[in-house]
């Protein structure tokens, strides 16, 4: 009897252990495919990344720099 | 192996007590109304997007269901169809309950503002707010109308979703929410009839206890005649159609007839028969909002007005 009680026991954690692991994988899943699918779609994907951002130029000013940004490229090694 | 009566007593819980732990039964609710109302919204969802945003408001239902668990403890113990939730049952501690209903709450309302957009997420957090809140610690034990202001909870996720959709409310979702809200009511009230529960033992003014049964008749036809409109009036908005008309013509007529034999019935009948037409008409109020919900799903792939 005593070692039933333990089986017991032991299949209520070995649920709650293997259900939490379940819940946390597949939300590594959801959260990857949602990167995935965000990404695809290109919403905010505008970050920081120390270059001027097109999208807050004046439209004038972004005409004449697009050739001034290529003679850098072809300057950096 | 001396101490295994340390064991003894309440049992550790399973991985199921902390599901039960959010109401799925109220979630599977949540999961349909909030699906319908992000998919007929005018702007077309990414799937995955529409299918996380579902997930994350059944999540939130799921926290608030916990933070309900919580502070309903007290109430649980002492009736009968409650007495075996995980708190009551001693299988999970109060704090445990409070601790994941807030936890999941941050997470849930977070989530969807990443999925979605902050107002619907915004939206979640004032859901669980008030379910959690105003509802479950406040109103419930302080007034017999605690059903009605109650329902409003349940009656948002349809506009959460539409908000994950579009970003914003309009008369449409508005509608879904009158119509959730004044169901609410006569389903459960209905319930309150036949269910002899002893909310009084447990200090819950649920109507039928303040009120008496005659005058918890005379609410549930009175709410029937009230959600007729709103559930018609939906049919004309852009989302309805002649399919969820005809459907809701046919529904609301049950219903009120329905809610009018419920309130020409007395005690000594329904007690004679078991309450046999009080159990069918909530069977029916559960069909009602159902078939509600899943014609404005057809009417939309059908294409609405």
């Amino acid at each position: 009897m005593p070692m039933q009680a333990e089986h017991e026991l032991h299949r209520r954690r070995w649920s709650r252990n293997v259900g939490l692991g379940l819940v946390l994988a597949s939300l590594v899943v959801l959260v990857f495919a949602l990167t995935v699918v965000k990404v695809r779609q290109g919403d905010l994907m505008e970050g920081y990344d120390y270059q001027p951002r097109a999208s807050v130029l004046p439209p004038a000013a972004a005409a004449p720099d697009a050739p001034a940004r290529a003679e850098e490229k072809e300057m950096q090694p | 192996m001396s101490d295994i009566h340390a064991y003894d007593g309440a049992p550790e819980a399973e991985f199921q007590d902390y599901v039960a732990l959010l109401k799925p039964r109220v979630m599977s609710l949540v999961v349909f109304t909030a699906f319908v109302g992000l998919l007929v919204a005018p702007v077309t969802v990414h799937p995955f997007i529409a299918f996380c945003a579902v997930i994350f408001i059944a999540l939130g239902g799921g926290a608030a269901g916990a933070l309900n668990m919580w502070s309903d403890a007290d109430i649980d113990a002492v009736m009968n169809r409650t007495r075996n939730r995980p708190i009551p049952a001693g299988r999970i501690q109060r704090g445990e309950a409070l601790g994941l209903g807030i936890a999941l709450s941050i997470i849930s309302v977070m989530m969807l503002g990443l999925v979605a957009n902050w107002f619907a997420a915004g939206f979640l957090a004032f859901t669980i707010f008030f379910y959690a809140v105003v509802y479950s610690i406040w109103l419930k034990r302080s007034t017999p109308q605690n059903i009605v202001i109650g329902g409003a909870a349940g009656a948002f996720p349809p506009m959460i979703g539409w908000a994950s959709a579009t970003g914003g409310v309009g008369i449409e979702p508005l509608l879904m929410f009158a119509l959730i809200f004044f169901w609410t009511p006569p389903h459960f009230w209905a319930l309150a009839l036949f269910m002899k529960e002893d909310y009084h033992k447990a200090g819950v003014p649920m109507l039928t206890v303040t009120h008496g049964r005659a005058a918890t008749r005379r609410h549930i036809f009175a709410y029937t005649l009230v959600l007729a409109p709103f559930a018609l009036w939906l049919g004309l908005t852009p989302v309805g159609g002649s399919l969820y008309l005809a459907v809701s013509v046919v529904l609301n007529a049950l219903f009120m007839a329905g809610g009018w034999r419920i309130l020409k019935r007395d005690e000594e009948t329904a007690i004679a028969d078991g309450y046999a037409f009080e159990k069918r008409f909530f069977r029916l109020s559960l069909y009602y909002l159902f078939l509600h919900f899943l014609a404005l799903l057809v009417q939309n792939q059908w294409g609405a007005w």
